[in-house]
């Protein structure tokens, strides 16, 4: 049973073959049994989720079930969640219960959904491999040794260990789709502006974007539907009318146009990488897809571009974290200055501090235009590139990843290697275009590869669809992580 | 372009971090290779191009001048570090 997807739990629900207590009760004991050698979760709550199970169970015998209702989901620590500590895996906010809902929060508990545990990550999102966290690094259920991804990377090491049947996450530069890939499991991020970020706690606001992550493009597909939906509190949420996003899962692949961008497949991917992907795409042309090869020759600026714009509007957000209202005080200090900067150096981790100095960099007197507006413009380029792509395919894939999940410690001291870890997925952010990552065999050391999908914009359905079609023919998707089977 | 030690302690003090010596040394190293990475936008010429600040191109929402907020003062203060009387409270800064 901990290996089924969300329909067939619901079916289960439904039939009263298992109440959602009982069913919450199955994940939170092996949450609680695997949770020390992997660290997924920052907080557990074993009382507080039965007791949304058990009105689940009442919702249920009420015949008011929706899709998900009963159903255990592991919330990413970045959702302000009333009355669960909610860190952002910061010693900044290390002591903060929040007093209220993220909109992504309200509407899993609106649908009857149960919060299993609030799951690590990297500081404040900051990462990609979920070491810069204040609560210790997250392990690769795959491989101890590895990293698990980041900066969602205890959702993704939940659900790949069968934790918890699905998880949300969040996605600036990669933050979803990273750690799907490299623990083996699927992921999307949506459209920018389709999911509120309201309660959402804010890193690169004009590129954060919530998603669902879970074992099957199915299962994204009944997450995305309870997850996206208009926000008035989201200035940028995107007034659409909702869509049904398992619609076209079962439609046919017959004339699909794959592109491959050239510049996706170079010297950069690792050989492992490569011909898991092409054994993917070779898969797709058996379904009925041809290929067309495609250009995105600004590609290569995305890292550049992102490690001005992230930081820049990351040094503006966590100014917020002043010690004042809530959140990390030093215990001693002089005057209100100095209060400011002994609780900011002590409550933020390396990596955040290291950005919050490129991004006052960026944007003090005299370097504005040179950083700032230059990749702002190279930020337009970068998306004209797939808008120009998109003219000649309907959907664009590659890796998610240059290489399967590293092993602890190995990029930890180097930041520039870390960042280029993203060079796939970054661009995306950037056009603010949807992308998800599936399973697609594994590579050395047997470490999970990770196929990336980029859709056109709110082309989530297609983009579910091309993923359920693949998962129908293969089945990388349903196996778990060989030490946890027995 | 190459960063100074002088340049790694005003920006900490711009952003409130305080910053040992030995912390200025290896932010330094470090910034110093991320600076290297981001240079390499300094290749194009983008004097034709538009700024692209967001990831969709709309406006603005308006919304009704009318209150949509309650109440909360004693639930958000129950979370800060230092309250008294309803007031957050912060080292003294007039004298």
């Amino acid at each position: 049973m901990l290996n089924f997807g969300l329909t067939q739990l619901s079916a289960l629900l439904a039939a009263k073959k298992i109440s959602s207590a009982e069913l919450t009760g199955e994940f939170l004991e092996r949450s609680k049994s695997l949770n020390p050698d992997y660290n997924a979760f920052i907080t557990l709550n074993e009382e507080t989720s039965l007791a949304q199970a058990r009105a689940a169970d009442a919702m249920i015998a009420a015949g008011q079930a929706h899709a998900l209702t009963g159903i255990p989901i592991a919330q990413k620590d970045i959702f302000c969640t009333k009355g669960w500590l909610t860190t952002c895996g910061s010693r900044m906010l290390s002591n903060f219960i929040s007093p209220y809902d993220a909109h992504v929060i309200e509407r899993f508990n609106a649908a009857g959904a149960v919060n299993i545990g609030k799951t690590n990550m990297d500081e404040f999102a900051m990462g990609s491999s979920n070491e810069t966290s204040f609560y210790g690094p997250v392990r690769n259920p795959w491989d101890s040794t590895a990293v698990p991804g980041g900066s969602s990377g205890g959702s993704a090491c939940a659900v790949a260990a069968r934790m918890a049947p699905a998880a949300t996450g969040t996605d600036t530069g990669g933050s979803i789709r990273q750690p799907a890939a490299l623990c083996g499991i699927s992921g999307l991020k949506p459209t920018y502006g389709l999911v509120s970020r309201y309660g959402m706690i804010a890193f690169a606001s004009s590129l954060d974007q919530a998603g669902p992550m879970a074992k099957s493009a199915e299962d994204l597909a009944l997450m995305l539907n309870v997850m996206t939906g208009f926000d008035a509190r989201d200035s940028t949420s995107l007034e659409r009318e909702p869509e049904d996003y398992t619609r076209d899962l079962e439609k046919p692949l017959e004339g699909l146009r794959i592109g491959l961008p050239k510049e996706y497949f170079v010297k950069e991917i690792n050989d492992d990488v490569a011909r898991a992907v092409e054994a993917a795409i070779a898969e797709y042309r058996k379904l009925g897809a041809r290929t067309v090869e495609v250009s995105l020759p600004s590609t290569k600026l995305s890292v550049p571009v992102y490690y001005v714009l992230a930081p820049a509007e990351a040094s503006s957000n966590l100014s917020r974290f002043d010690g004042v209202r809530y959140g990390y005080r030093a215990p001693e200090y002089t005057d209100l200055n100095d209060m400011y900067r002994k609780s900011r150096a002590q409550g933020f981790g390396a990596e955040v501090k290291r950005r919050i100095l490129i991004g006052t960099y960026v944007l003090s007197h005299g370097y504005y235009d040179a950083y700032y507006i230059q990749a702002q413009k190279l930020r337009r380029l970068i998306a004209q590139d797939f808008i120009e792509a998109f003219k000649q395919c309907d959907i664009i894939m590659g890796p998610t990843s240059p290489t399967v999940a590293f092993n602890l410690g190995e990029k930890s001291s180097d930041p520039v290697q870390m960042y280029l870890s993203d060079a796939y997925t970054i661009a995306v952010n950037l056009a603010g275009l949807p992308a998800m990552s599936i399973p697609a065999g594994f590579g050395n050391q047997n470490r999970p590869v990770g196929l990336h999908i980029i859709g056109n914009y709110f082309a989530e359905a297609q983009m579910l669809n091309v993923a359920h079609q693949y998962q129908r023919a293969t089945d990388w998707h349903v196996r778990m992580p060989i030490p946890l089977e027995t | 372009m190459s960063l100074s030690l002088d340049d790694v302690k005003r920006v900490s003090n711009l952003a409130r971090i305080e910053i040992s010596e030995d912390e200025v040394r290896t932010a330094l190293a470090q910034l110093s290779d991320i600076f290297g990475l981001i240079q390499e936008m300094q290749a194009v010429n983008t004097s034709v191009i538009k700024p692209m600040s967001h990831a969709q191109d709309v406006m603005q929402r308006l919304r009704a001048d009318v209150v949509t907020e309650i109440d909360q003062r004693e639930s958000f203060q129950s979370i800060a570090p230092k309250v008294e009387s309803g007031l957050y409270l912060v080292p003294k800064v007039i004298e």
